[in-house]
C-alpha cells in the first residue's frame, strides 16, 4: 500500500491529538475564531468523532469583529448543530474599551482577559486552539499540549518534553491545557486541505474588487491584501509566490518586535 | 516567521502529494547548527523577506553583523543569551521532497528539549566544528540519537574555512567520529565538509574542496532513504466511542495495515474477533483497509470488553504481554530516578504504575563506559534498568516495533524520562495462585489475616497450604481467618482470570473475558466478596476495576467489595505462644 501523503499524515496526526484531548482532559472546549484554521479544526473534529462534536465551541467575541463573521458563525453553528458559547468581556466593553485605547491594551482586555474569564467561568480543563507553528515566532515554540497556570500564564522556558506523542495529561487542578492539533500545519497545508476536502469557509478570504483578507480578526485592526485570488486554487497559487508573511495585515503583530510573544505569555491564543 | 514549504525551490503549485522527511540537526554548542540551518533555508529561498528584514533589524539593533542564526531566533531572551534554547521546526523543499527540520540545541541543560524535538525525526545530522573537532556533547548527542531509535546519522563537518579547507583535518574527524559511531552500533551514512558561513558545498560542489568526492549538503539530504515501514499490525486502542448505535474502537495504526474481515487478536486480554467495518464520517472517506499512520475507527464482530491501552494485532505476530521489562532509559527529571520508586509508565496508549527494580548499568555518555552498582540516575544520564509493572501490558521490544516499544516515565505531573524496551518478559508465573496451561493468576484468597495483640498491627501470611492450584485440585475452604462456601467463583482482575470452585475443588480456570456471572458467591483475588447480583452489575464493576487507575481503587473497593463476608481478622498465634 502506498504511504500516506503529506495532507493525509497531517490529518491523521490532528485526529489523533483531538482524540487524546477528548479522552484525557476533563472538561473540553474548542475555540472557534470563524477563520479558516478553526474551521478546518471543526472539520477534523467531525472526522475524529465520526460526525459528532462532543464538546462546545467557543467564540470570544470582541464586538469589533467583521460583521460577516458573526453572520457566518451563527449560520454554521445552526447548520451543524454545534453547542456554541459566545463570550465577551462585557465589563471592559461597557467601560468603552476599543482599539483607540491602544491596540495591545484592547487585545489584552477583549481577547486575553475575556478568554481567561471564560475558561474560569466554565471550568475548562482543556481548550483546543487552531494555532500553527509557522504563523509567527512565538507560536513556533509551542507544544501540542501546552499547560497554562491558574492565571493563564504560559511558561515557555520550562516546558516538559513531548516525547513520542505522549502529551501532557497530568497537571494540578486549576491549570488547563491548550491543545494545538494544527501546530504542524502551514498556511499552504490549510488551503490545500480546504481545497481537497471541499470545506465551506467564510467568503471574506476570496477576492472581491482586487482585495481579500488573508487573516481574519477585528474590523479596525485587520487589513485586506491586494489580490485577485477568488478561489481556493487561486489562493494556493498566490501563496506559492508570496514573500510577505500571513499576519502582515494584523496590526497587533506589528506593534513591536515582541508584541505577540508578550500577548501570548499572558494567555493570548 | 512564515516558512511555507512551497517557497522552496522546485515545488510546483499543484504538485502531486510529496514526501516529507523529518530531520534533526544537532551538535555541540557553537559548532554551527543554527548557521547551517539558516544557510540552508536562505539558499533554498524558504524564508519570506519579512523574516529576513526582521533578523537584519535585530542584528543592527544590537550592533552585530548579520548572523544566519538570527533567522531562527524567534525569542527575545534567546537573542540576549545568544544560544538556542528550544527546538524550532522549519521546513524547506528540494526537487526531490519536502523537509521538516528540527533545530536541536547543543546546550546541555536543554537536552530535554532536544530530545523532545528529536523525538519524531527520521534522520539526524551531527554538526562538528572542523577547527575544534569532536567534543563531549557531540558524543552525548550521538548516544541520545541511538536511544531515540534514530540509527541513521549524517555528519556535517562545518567551518572548513577555519582550517583552510584541509583534507587532512576532515579525514581525522571522519575517522574519530566514525569509530565512535561504530562502537555505538550506528553507521554514519555520509560525511560532508562545508562552510555554512561562506556557503561552500551547500547546494553546489565547492571549488575550495576539490578533493571531496562525496555529496554536497543538498545531495546528502536527498540521498537519505526513508526507512522501511514495519509490517506487523499494531493498533493501540485510544478510546471506545458509543456516540450512536455503533461501538467504535478508535486508534492510530502505528504499524502495518488491517482490512475489513481480518481476524484480530486483542492483547493483553487475549480474545480474538473479526473486523466488521472501518468507520468514517464522510462517504468519500469510506474504505475497507487502513495502514500506518492512519487514525481509524473500527467495529468488531464480538462486543466484549476492550479499553484504552489494548493492542489490536494479527494473530500471527502478537505483542508481548509483559509485567517486567529491561529498558534503556534517559532521565530528564529534576529529581533523580531511584531504585524502588514508583512512576507512571506510558507506552503507546496504555499506562500503569511502574517500579524501578534495578539499575543494571549507568552509561557515561562521554566515554560510553558503563558503571555498575548505581542507585540512582541523574539529569541527562542514561541507564539500563529493570522495571516491574503493576499491571501487565501489551507491548513490544523496540527492535521489532517502535511505537509500542518505547515509553515515558511520569514523575508527579511531568514526563521525566524516556526509554526503549530491550527485553519484555512475559508475566512471572504466580507463586500463589491458579494455573491452567498458559493462563495463570496470582491469588491471596487463602492468605490469613492476623492481628498482633501487642503491636495492634495486622499482618498477612500465605498460610502453609500448597501454593498453586490447577483444575481438579481441592482448595482449603476454611482457615484461621476465612471461610468460603463449597461453590463460589474467584475473579482476579489484575491478571484477568476467573476461577470456578465447585464442591471445594477447582472446576475451571478461564480468561476473565470469557467469564459470565454465575449467580454464585463471588470473591476477588484477595478473597473479598464482590458485590454483584446480575451479569449486568458484574460487568459494570468489572469494567470499572479494569479501566480505573490505582487512584480510584480504594473508592471502588468501598463500593463494590465486602471484607467481612467470608473473612475476619484472627488474633496472631505468635502472640500467645510467647
Ligand atoms: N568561520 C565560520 N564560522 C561559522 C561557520 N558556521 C557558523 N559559524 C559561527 O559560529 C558561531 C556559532 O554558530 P551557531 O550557528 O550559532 O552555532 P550553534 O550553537 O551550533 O547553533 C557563530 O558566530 C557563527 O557565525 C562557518 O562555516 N565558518
Amino acid at each position: 500500500m502506498a504511504r500516506l501523503d503529506h495532507l493525509e499524515s497531517l490529518e491523521a496526526q490532528s485526529v489523533y491529538i483531538l482524540r487524546e484531548a477528548y479522552r484525557n482532559l476533563g472538561r473540553l472546549g474548542m475555540l472557534w475564531s470563524i477563520g479558516k484554521d478553526s474551521t478546518v479544526l471543526l472539520w477534523l473534529a467531525k472526522k475524529a468523532f465520526f460526525g459528532h462534536c462532543p464538546f462546545p465551541f467557543i467564540h470570544v467575541d470582541t464586538s469589533y469583529k467583521i460583521p460577516e463573521m458573526i453572520e457566518y458563525r451563527d449560520r454554521v453553528a445552526k447548520e451543524l448543530g454545534l453547542e456554541l458559547i459566545v463570550h465577551r468581556n462585557e465589563e471592559a466593553l461597557s467601560d468603552g474599551m476599543g482599539p483607540d485605547r491602544g491596540r495591545l491594551a484592547c487585545c489584552k482586555a477583549l481577547k486575553t482577559d475575556a478568554l481567561a474569564s471564560m475558561t474560569k467561568k466554565y471550568g475548562f480543563d482543556g481548550l483546543i486552539v487552531g494555532v500553527r507553528r509557522d504563523e509567527e515566532g512565538s507560536r513556533s515554540k509551542e507544544r501540542v499540549f501546552s499547560e497554562r497556570d491558574n492565571d493563564d500564564l504560559w511558561d515557555h522556558t520550562h516546558q516538559p518534553p513531548e516525547l513520542w506523542g505522549q502529551f501532557k495529561t497530568e497537571f494540578p487542578k486549576g491549570h488547563h491545557i491548550r491543545v494545538h492539533p494544527l501546530l504542524e500545519w502551514t498556511e499552504l497545508d490549510v488551503w490545500r486541505y480546504i481545497g481537497r476536502e471541499g470545506i465551506p469557509i467564510i467568503d471574506l478570504y476570496f477576492a472581491k474588487g482586487h482585495e481579500r483578507y488573508r487573516s481574519l480578526g477585528c474590523a479596525p485592526c485587520t487589513a485586506k491584501i491586494k489580490s485577485d485570488a477568488a478561489t481556493v486554487d487561486e489562493i494556493i497559487a498566490e501563496l506559492a509566490l508570496t514573500k510577505t508573511s500571513e499576519r502582515a495585515g494584523r496590526a497587533q503583530d506589528q506593534e513591536d518586535a515582541y508584541a505577540m510573544q508578550k500577548l501570548r505569555q499572558d494567555g493570548y491564543m | 516567521m512564515g516558512t511555507d514549504s512551497s517557497n522552496g525551490i522546485g515545488s510546483g503549485i499543484n504538485a502531486a502529494p510529496r514526501e516529507t522527511l523529518r530531520i534533526v540537526v544537532t551538535g555541540h554548542v557553537d559548532h554551527g547548527k543554527s548557521t547551517v540551518i539558516g544557510r540552508l533555508l536562505y539558499d533554498t529561498g524558504s524564508i519570506p523577506q519579512g523574516a529576513i528584514d526582521k533578523a537584519m533589524a535585530a542584528s543592527k539593533e544590537r550592533g552585530l553583523n548579520f548572523e544566519f542564526a538570527f533567522l531562527l531566533d524567534a525569542f527575545e531572551e534567546e537573542r540576549k543569551q545568544g544560544i538556542t534554547i528550544d527546538t524550532t521546526r522549519l521546513s524547506f523543499s528540494t526537487d526531490k521532497r519536502d523537509y521538516l527540520i528540527i533545530d536541536a540545541p547543543g546546550h546541555v541543560e536543554f537536552l530535554k528539549n532536544m530530545i523532545s524535538g528529536a523525538s519524531d525525526a527520521e534522520c539526524a545530522f551531527l554538526v562538528v566544528d572542523a577547527a575544534r573537532g569532536v567534543e563531549e556533547q557531540s558524543k552525548r548527542h550521538a548516544h541520545m540519537l541511538r536511544l531515540l531509535g534514530i540509527p541513521r546519522v549524517g555528519v556535517l563537518v562545518n567551518k572548513m574555512d577555519l582550517v583552510g579547507y584541509s583534507e587532512e583535518t576532515f579525514a581525522k574527524i571522519v575517522e574519530e567520529l566514525g569509530d565512535y559511531l561504530a562502537a555505538l552500533g550506528m553507521g554514519a551514512d555520509v560525511f560532508v565538509p562545508l562552510s555554512a558561513l561562506s556557503g561552500e558545498n551547500i547546494l553546489k560542489a565547492s571549488d575550495r574542496l576539490p578533493w571531496h568526492k562525496g555529496p554536497t549538503l543538498l545531495g546528502a539530504l536527498d540521498g537519505i532513504a526513508k526507512g522501511p515501514s514495519e509490517d506487523g499490525l499494531r493498533l493501540p486502542v485510544q478510546d471506545v466511542y458509543k456516540f450512536d448505535e455503533r461501538r467504535i474502537i478508535a486508534g492510530r495504526v502505528e504499524s502495518g495495515s488491517l482490512r475489513e474481515g481480518d481476524t484480530v487478536l486483542i492483547s493483553p486480554g487475549g480474545r480474538t474477533s473479526r473486523v466488521l467495518s472501518l468507520e468514517s464520517w464522510l462517504p468519500k472517506d469510506r474504505r475497507t483497509s487502513a495502514r500506518a499512520p492512519e487514525s481509524v475507527g473500527i467495529t468488531l464482530e464480538d462486543e466484549f470488553f476492550n479499553q484504552r491501552g489494548d493492542i489490536v494485532s494479527h494473530q500471527t505476530d502478537p505483542p508481548v504481554v509483559a509485567a517486567r521489562l529491561r529498558a534503556s532509559v534517559f532521565w530528564m527529571g529534576k529529581e533523580p530516578l531511584r531504585v524502588g520508586r514508583r512512576y507512571k509508565l506510558k507506552v503507546a496508549t496504555a499506562s500503569t504504575d511502574a517500579v524501578i527494580d534495578a539499575i543494571h548499568s549507568l552509561i557515561d555518555s562521554g566515554t560510553l563506559a558503563p558503571s555498575e552498582g548505581a542507585r540512582e540516575v541523574g539529569l541527562n544520564q542514561v541507564a539500563e534498568v529493570g522495571i516491574s509493572l503493576r499491571k501487565a501490558l501489551a507491548l513490544d521490544p523496540f527492535a521489532s516495533h517502535k511505537a509500542t516499544g518505547r515509553f515515558v516515565l511520569v514523575d508527579g505531573y511531568d514526563v521525566a524520562g524516556g526509554g526503549i524496551v530491550t527485553l519484555a518478559m512475559a508475566q512471572e508465573p504466580a507463586r500463589h495462585g491458579f494455573v491452567k496451561g498458559a493462563l495463570s493468576a496470582r491469588s491471596e484468597v487463602f492468605e490469613e489475616y492476623y492481628l498482633s495483640f501487642g503491636t495492634r498491627e495486622v499482618t498477612k501470611s500465605p498460610g502453609d497450604a500448597p501454593a498453586l492450584y490447577g483444575v481438579g485440585d481441592r482448595v482449603p475452604l476454611s482457615g484461621d481467618s476465612y471461610e468460603y462456601p463449597y461453590d463460589f467463583d474467584i475473579v482476579v482482575f489484575r491478571d484477568r482470570v476467573a476461577v470456578l470452585i465447585r464442591d471445594g475443588r477447582v472446576q475451571d480456570i478461564l480468561r476473565l473475558d470469557d467469564y459470565s456471572f454465575q449467580g454464585l458467591p463471588l470473591v476477588n483475588g484477595s478473597g473479598y466478596k464482590v458485590i454483584a447480583d446480575s451479569e449486568e452489575s458484574f460487568r459494570e464493576l468489572r469494567d470499572a476495576f479494569l479501566s480505573d487507575g490505582p487512584k480510584n481503587e480504594a473508592a471502588l473497593a468501598q463500593r463494590h467489595l465486602d471484607f467481612n463476608a467470608y473473612r475476619r481478622i484472627a488474633f496472631s498465634k505468635a502472640d500467645y505462644s510467647i
